[in-house]
């Protein structure tokens, strides 16, 4: 009897400090529904530009799994009426509301130790129905209960089925440049 | 024992066991809860004729020009109305997201109008959904076709509640009640303030093409002496090429805005008195962020 209680004491304890991922970064998960995705499209017709800052990020330091979760309408232009272009016409959010990377942190840092460190995610990368296996490279920054990652990675058209009809052919980019910017916190449980 | 089974799960759900599919599913559901306003519910302002819930968005410029023809009945010496043109100018103008107002000349009565247009609830799924949007539209002008009437007597005042849904990518449906005010019309012996009911929509045959219909309904006694009118029917084609939208239609009201079309519609669809006509809308957006702003995706 002694040594259950014992034991659950110990569980209890293991369970509380688990929940505390400050105090034991190890095993925690990292989120944040503030991240900050921005794509360019440039041709020496046009420039443009979107952002959005509303897309949400997850990372279980525990085994280096994360989900990135972003709603494709809340890309703001600064022209409204490219803004209705991207989501009735390329994008077609109706159909298809999100965009989404799901993967795994290939070199995982030690997340014990403040610093900045290259790394790389492989896993799959949904843009307008479409899915495609890919290894993004970008930095993270551990800073305490902070970690901030950053990637800049390039995505074709052709890769995600968005048709770009002739006439405006010269003034969208066949590659699209996109910046990201997520800054995770321990998430709250 | 007993113990042991009430903190065993406290633990289990703290040592995070999740896949990537699981992190997934975390993020949408804390996403649910996000309502989404339905966008796009017209491609333009306008149906036809009538206005569309759409209103520009903040700091957008609408430079808008229709026309329309003479007669398709008047036969091949007037090369079947095109001879004749009457058009409407306008500049509109988005204040906020919800609100715009705008400006028009028509050289049919030398009019110029005077409308503002507020989205007083839009659309939207999600978490307290809305089934439908509804834009409230309040206008007015003066006709300086006659010199010698008072100003007073020049002024129209008109209002509208436009009611629309979009149901799904394709189709859209408007319900326009309308109040029109003449301050003297133009025969005398018609009625100065007259209730009307339009119902229109649009059905997208393509991602950038979409047909468009429009009826208004006029409550009076149609085609008699004192008010020789019909009620007012356009059908049209939407093309949208990246900045611009091309409309173009076929309908029996000579002019452009409430007073005309609603008020003022002498032709029969039944007779060919039917009228060729476009509307082309260029926006131009004057957003700071934006400095290369004239030029859009087209």
């Amino acid at each position: 009897m002694k040594q259950h209680i014992l034991c659950a004491v110990f569980l209890t304890v293991l369970g509380i400090a688990m929940s505390f991922p400050k105090a034991f970064a190890q095993g925690g998960k990292f989120s944040t529904s503030a991240g900050n995705t921005r794509f360019s499209s440039e041709t020496p017709l046009e420039n443009i530009n979107a952002d959005n800052k509303k897309c949400q990020a997850i990372l279980n330091t525990a085994n280096g799994e994360m989900a990135i979760r972003m709603n494709m309408r809340d890309f703001v232009f600064p022209n409204k009426l490219m803004q209705e272009h991207f989501n009735e016409n390329y994008i077609e959010s109706e159909k298809y509301p999100t965009a989404t990377f799901t993967g795994k942190i290939d070199n995982a840092p030690d997340y014990a130790k403040n610093g900045q460190y290259d790394v790389s995610a492989t896993g799959k990368f949904t843009v307008h129905g479409v899915t495609k296996e890919r290894t993004l490279k970008g930095k993270m920054k551990v800073d305490g209960d902070k970690i901030t990652i950053t990637s800049n990675f390039e995505v074709p058209l052709t890769d995600h089925k968005i048709e770009v009809p002739q006439v405006v052919f010269v003034k969208i980019a066949q590659v699209i440049q996109v910046k990201t910017e997520y800054v995770l916190t321990a998430a709250k449980k | 024992m007993k113990m042991l089974r009430f903190v065993l799960p406290l633990v289990v759900c703290t040592t995070n066991l999740y896949a990537q599919d699981d992190l997934l599913n975390e993020l949408s559901k804390q996403d649910s809860a996000q309502r989404v306003p339905v966008t796009a519910t017209f491609k333009s302002t306008r149906v036809v004729n009538g206005h569309s819930v759409e209103t520009m968005k903040k700091k957008h410029l609408d430079f808008r020009i229709s026309h329309r023809f003479g007669r398709l009945n008047s036969g091949a010496y007037q090369f079947f109305g095109l001879d004749q043109a009457t058009m409407r100018m306008g500049f509109e103008y988005g204040v906020t997201d919800d609100f715009m107002i705008g400006v028009g000349r028509s050289t049919s009565q030398k009019v110029y109008d005077f409308f503002g247009k507020y989205k007083l609830l839009k659309q939207s799924s999600g978490a307290h959904s809305i089934p439908v949007s509804v834009t409230i539209f309040g206008g007015t002008g003066v006709a300086t076709v006659n010199k010698e009437l008072e100003f007073q007597d020049k002024l129209y005042y008109s209002a509208q509640v436009l009611i629309a849904r979009k149901f799904g990518e394709r189709l859209s449906l408007q319900l326009s009640p309308t109040y029109l005010f003449r301050n003297k019309p133009e025969i005398a012996g018609d009625e100065k303030l007259l209730l009307a009911v339009g119902i229109g929509g649009r059905f997208k045959l393509s991602k950038r093409v979409s047909l468009n219909g429009e009826y208004f309904y006029t409550a009076r006694e149609k085609n008699t002496r004192a008010a020789p009118y019909y009620d007012s029917m356009s059908f049209g084609v939407d093309i949208e090429t990246g900045g611009h939208v091309f409309q173009l239609h076929f309908t029996n009201s000579l002019g452009m805005i409430e007073k005309q079309f609603i008020g003022e519609t002498t032709g029969s669809w039944g007779k060919g008195d039917i009228h060729y006509g476009f509307n082309i809308s260029r926006t131009f957006s004057f957003d700071k962020n934006n400095r290369r702003s004239k030029s859009t995706d087209q």
